[in-house]
Formats: C-alpha cells, structure tokens, sequence
C-alpha cells in the first residue's frame, strides 16, 4: 500500500471549503499535544493560546491593531503576486515610508494642523512607492531579478533609518539616545476611544475593499490575472509586462509605506531604530495565507495576530517559552498550507510497493 | 495591598464575564490566590541567553527564593524592543501585577506611556533615564568592570590588538568601550582596539562571525557588549583568551573565559519587592556599582598571578573609591579634554577617547 497525491483535473469547490476548517481543527489538536508534553493542561493552553485574545475588548482591539500593518501590506503584495511580479521587499519599503513621513515633524515641527497629518500619511505613501520604483525600474529597463533588489533595498532604508536616528534626525535633547523627536498632537494618528485602537485600521479595511473590487471587476484587475497566469496570452492582448511591474510596484509599495507611516504616527510615535518587527516579510506568509485575495489577507492578518498575542500571553498565564510559542506559528502555517494542498489534489492509496523499490 | 481597584465599570463587567466563561469551561485555576504580591519581568533576548536576559532572570528567581510564597513572578522573553512592548507591559499592568521590570534601554517610551494609563502600578526600567512617579530607573555601573578588564588585556596582548564586539552605539555602550580603553592605556601605552558593531544585542551568529573577523585582523583578546556565549567560544576554538559578558559564562570556555563583568539584580530586586510588599514603594533613580555588588568580577583564571594580583587592586581601589574610571583629564578623540566626569556626562557619552581607531556612528 502506498500514498499517492493526484492532480485533481479542477479546483475542488468542497475542499476550498473545508480546508481552512480541517488545518484549524489540525492545529489545535497539534497544539493540544505540544501543551501536553510541556506539561500544561491542554484545554487551558488551548484557552489562553487562541481564544483569550478574543476575551476582553482590549486584546481585541490589540489585535487590530497588530492586523493593521499586515492588512495593508498584505494585500498590495497580493495584487503584485497575482501579477507574477515579485517584491520581497515590503518591509524596505514600509522603513523608507516611515522616513517620508518623519520629515513632517521633524523639519515643521510647529506645523500643527489636520493638513499635518495627511501630510505625513502622503508623503509616507510616496516614500513607499519611490523604494519600489528603484527595484521595477531596474527591472523594466536593466532585466535586473526584482526579488534580489528589492531584498537588498531593505537593507539599505534600515540601515538609512539607523543612521539617520543616530545622527543628523537626533532628537537635540534626548540625551545622546538614538531617538528623534516625541510626535504629538496632530502629528499621531487619532486613537478611536481610549485605547490603541487608531484610524489606520479604516486605511487599511478601504485600502483591502478597494482592492478587491480593482481586481475582480475592473479591467486593470483582468490585466492583472491575465499577465500572471498566462504572460503570453496577455502579450497578445496587447498588455504590457512592463508597465504591469511599475504598476504592482507603485501599488504594494505605496501600501507598505502607508504601513509604515501609520505604525509610525500610531504605536511608535518617533522614529527609532526599531519601528517594525518584520511586518513586511510576515504580510508574504499573510498575503499567501489569505490565498492572494484582499479579503483573505484580512482573515489572515487577524489569524497571524492572533498568534503573536496568544504567544505572549502563554508565556505570561502558562510559563510557557517564547520558543514554543513561535512553534504555534509554523505548526498554523504548516497545516494551513497542508490542507490547501487538497484543492489541487486528491489522496488515492494505491496498492503495492512504492515506486522504484524491487520486491526481493 | 492595591491592586487595581479602580476597575472601570466597563471593565469590571468585562472582566466578570469573562471570569464566568473561565469558570463555566473549568479552565480557572492561577486566578484565586489574590492575596499574593504579583511581580513581572519583561526580557529583550531569551532568558537562556546565559548573559544579560538570564542575569535578569537570576534576580526573579532570587525574588522568589526569598520571598518565597508572599510573591507570584511571570516574565516574557524576546521582547523586541518597538511597538510590541508596550502591549506586552500592559497586558501585565492589566493582569494585576503590582510591580513590574522592564529591562531593556528600549522599553523606556512603552514604559512611560502604560504607567501614565495605570498610575497605581508600579514600574521600574533599566538603564534609562525617563523617570516618573511610579517609574523608578535602575542601572548598573558595568563601565567600572570595563576598567578592570581593560587593564588586564592591556596586559596580556602580545600583538597590542584588542576585539571589542558591540552592539548599539547608545551611551551605555560607547562608555564602556572608553572606560576599557582608559584601562588597557593604564598599563600599556601601545594597546590597540579594533571594533565591531553586530547591531543586536543577541544574535549568535552575527557575535560569532565578528569574533572570527577580528581574530583575522591580529587580535589576541576579545572582550564584547553583545549578550550571547558565542565569541567565546570561537575564541576557545582558536586559543586565545577573552572576557565574559553579564554572567559567569566560565563553564562554556574555561580555558579562555579570564572573567566576566556580572550584573548582579538579585540583591537590587529583592529589596525593591520587600519595599513594595510593605507598601513602601517609592520611586528612585539607583546607579550602584562594584561597591555594592551590582557589577562583580568572578575568580580571575588564565593569567599569571602578577596580572591577577594588579587586577584585584584595581578592583579594591574602585571599591574604595579611591580609583574612578573617568576621573582625571581624558583627552578626547578629537584632541580636547576633559575632566572628572559627573554621572551626567557618562550616561550621556557619544564621544571616544584618544587612542580607539573608529569613528563612533554619527
């Protein structure tokens, strides 16, 4: 008896479906055996792991706020992956539209004015979309491997950011530290109630619809599904690769600066040299994990975020380590893909020996 | 004892239904014993980093030693060092903790804004400077061991070239390298030091090729101000000698650890908690150094007993206080001087001293 994975000859409709339910079920009974052998009851971990985030307003509201970069993020990449157009770079790009939108408090710091704000927001937008330009552009014109580039760019915009806080955007009176200055007032992002719930989640929830709607109603949204999944047939259409690169570019780059901007203005409040802990590279597994759809990446993001949150506070409530935690994450990841892979494929036992082994 | 008795209603009815959900699934069990001082700990790197966040580490564990069952402890590990603290520190202000630690230099903002939000907890942070009603600083003065090590390895080079693996140009950092520096000038005029900055505080691998790239360029002594075991192990592998960082890091290169700058919390946390149990919390800005045991040196090994025996008179005189770091004129990089710095100026130190061949990150 063997196990054979088949090509199923269409998308299975039922396992579509039911995939996502049995890689859930499957990580929970995952989970429960991980607690089990840590010596935690495993209902309890169970419990405080993926549930306890949903128990009080204000882990509900920080899970939000977590899912907000990744929201954005997410979903701009996962209008360039449809089009076949990779940026790896998401997290280069989020750094330089936090940059961008620094220049506002740190230069006009008596500027105070809602005009401020939306300032920051543009210009955040913009530095976002101007780090994309340099890998599409090398790509359009040099035949340069945007994965490579835009990799390489984040890099470098950390490496700008570390500089530019250590020196020359120091805040004057803060003791020598690598900070800029405290953003206040309109220079932050208005919370909703008193909490760390802000406006950036209706950012990031428009940016998500608009998105949607671009791709499944719009021509641009058939260019965009036509060159990713048959390049040649959408040459003949008369769309251009080209300006298909520039175009996912401008979109996920802008969106990953407005990240960046808007974590920036909302939970970081100055520049440092730490402002993100990888949103860009975490939104690619959210961006897969909400199978390339603006609203998929929506229930990923709060999925992911669930997890850092329900990770943080196992540690606090079970004494469990982080590193178990971070387990709960690819055990999530693995079972969610696992599972997917049934949409394509159907398991058949085959009888006899595994191919390529002689009986003797 | 207070604890957060200013529930809002909003909050209390939350609370309330969820306990209701706990007890009606029986998964209820830690939330009884109230009576208890609830004490938490907030970590940059792993606890089993065996430095800085496994020092920290010792101290909670020495609380609860001591204390025994007057306290219930928790900590969070690998916290990074951004917009994530300052969920982690409030999700313990909320779960009733009385007195939390957050010991990480970038835990300082977080830590600010959530005392603000729960005035009746109290905070303390290490080596920051924002202090508040119910935030207390605390630090330690490892830039004094930094003196006694430097002297030894002035001592001991054969090729005057000294590997200093560090991490984040902040205050803290650059007056430990000058403070090392001031030590190997004291005994030898000739000394070199050649630097490298890994940018984080843990992170093995990065500490271990540095260690590889500064034995390359002639080093014969190593010392660091990054938080991992790994440089002294390459330095074991290639067989020269090197410094420990934060604990006694001995029993994983013991023919090449000569000794370590330990940071000893223990005491400090245990007196804190006492305080705080008999409700005489207050906050305060505490800055101890070898003379009260906040920084200790273990055993000195590997070296000749004249460079043991000068090594434990540095280390008597800065107990006495009769031998300070950076007392006396220091002449600058860039060929100025000073004179007998105050605590003000070495926490807020961004200059190096004559002698070190970098230039400092601007």
């Amino acid at each position: 008896m063997r196990l054979e994975l088949e090509k199923r000859p269409e998308r299975s409709k039922v396992m579509a479906v039911a995939s996502p339910i049995a890689a859930v079920f499957a990580t929970l009974v995952t989970g429960a055996v991980i607690f089990a052998v840590s010596g935690v009851p495993p209902l309890k971990g169970l419990w405080i792991f993926f549930l306890e985030p949903f128990s009080s307003m204000w882990s509900i509201e920080e899970l939000v706020v977590k899912a907000t970069p990744l929201i954005l993020i997410g979903c701009g990449l996962s209008l360039a992956y449809r089009a076949n157009v990779w940026n790896i770079g998401a997290e280069g790009q989020l750094t330089a539209g936090a940059l961008a939108g620094a220049i506002v408090p740190i230069f006009f710091n008596a500027w105070q004015s809602p005009l401020t704000l939306l300032a920051m927001l543009a210009l955040g937008i913009l530095g976002g979309m101007l780090w994309a330009a340099i890998p599409a552009l090398l790509k359009v014109r040099a035949g340069a491997n945007e994965i490579l580039v835009s990799l390489m760019l984040v890099y470098v915009s950390q490496l700008l950011l570390d500089w530019l806080v250590r020196g020359p955007w120091r805040d004057p009176h803060g003791y020598n530290f690598p900070k800029s200055v405290s953003f206040e007032d309109w220079q932050t992002m208005p919370t909703i109630g008193d909490g760390r719930l802000n406006w950036g989640i209706v950012l990031a929830l428009l940016a998500a619809v608009s998105l949607a709607v671009l791709l499944r109603r719009t021509m641009k949204g058939f260019e965009i599904r036509v060159l990713g999944e048959a390049p040649r047939a959408g040459r003949f259409a008369g769309f251009s690769s080209d300006r298909m690169v520039i175009f996912a570019f401008m979109v996920s780059g802008g969106l990953a600066g407005l990240a960046g901007v808007i974590e920036l203005t909302s939970t970081v409040g100055q520049l440092q040299p730490n402002i993100s802990p990888g949103y860009g590279f975490t939104a690619i597994i959210v961006a897969f994990l909400g199978r390339l759809d603006p609203i998929g990446v929506i229930v990923a993001a709060l999925m992911l975020a669930v997890s850092y949150l329900g990770g943080e506070a196992a540690q606090v409530a079970l004494g469990i380590s982080d590193k178990t935690a971070r387990v709960f994450q690819g055990v999530l990841l693995f079972w969610v893909l696992a599972c997917d892979t049934l949409i394509l494929y159907r398991i058949r036992f085959v009888p006899g020996l595994p191919r390529g082994e002689v009986a003797r | 004892m207070t604890f957060r008795s200013a529930l809002t209603r909003r909050e209390a009815m939350r609370s309330a239904l969820l306990g209701s959900v706990v007890l009606a699934t029986g998964l209820g069990g830690s939330a009884v014993a109230a009576e208890k001082l609830k004490a938490a700990w907030v970590y940059v790197g792993p606890v089993g980093d065996f430095g800085y966040s496994y020092q920290h580490d010792q101290g909670r564990i020495a609380v609860e030693k001591a204390l025994g069952d007057k306290v219930q402890t928790s900590f969070v590990e690998n916290v990074p060092e951004g917009p994530d603290a300052e969920r982690v520190i409030e999700r313990l202000a909320r779960e009733g903790n009385q007195l939390i630690f957050t010991t990480s230099f970038g835990f300082m903002d977080p830590t600010i804004k959530v005392a603000k939000k729960y005035p009746k907890v109290h905070f303390e942070h290490a080596t920051g400077y924002k202090k508040a009603d119910n935030v207390a600083i605390y630090n330690a003065r490892f830039y004094e061991g930094r003196y006694v090590i430097g002297q030894i390895a002035g001592k001991m080079t054969k090729s005057n070239t000294i590997g200093y693996i560090v991490s984040f140009p902040i205050p803290e950092v650059v007056s430990g390298i000058n403070s090392f520096m001031l030590g190997a000038q004291s005994v030898n005029p000739n000394v070199k030091v050649k630097i490298v900055w890994v940018n984080s505080w843990y992170d093995p691998g990065k500490e271990a090729d540095a260690a590889k790239v500064l034995i390359g360029q002639g080093a014969d002594i190593l010392t660091q101000h990054t938080d991992s075991t790994a440089a002294l192990q390459v330095a074991q592998e290639k067989g020269i000698l090197a410094f420990g960082q934060s604990s006694d890091m001995a029993r994983f290169a013991p023919k090449t650890q000569i000794t370590s700058i330990v940071d000893d919390w223990a005491t400090y946390y245990v007196e804190r908690v006492k305080l705080e149990l008999a409700g005489k919390w207050k906050s305060a800005d505490t800055w101890d150094g070898i003379a009260k045991g906040a920084v200790y040196l273990p055993e000195i090994k590997n070296v000749p007993d004249d460079v043991k025996k000068m090594a434990e008179e540095t280390i008597a005189k800065i107990k006495a206080g009769t031998l300070k770091p950076f007392g006396g004129t220091i002449t600058k990089q860039d060929g100025s001087t000073v004179k007998d710095l105050d605590d003000g100026a070495i926490l807020s130190m961004n200059w190096y001293i004559k002698g070190i061949d970098d230039k400092l990150p601007q």
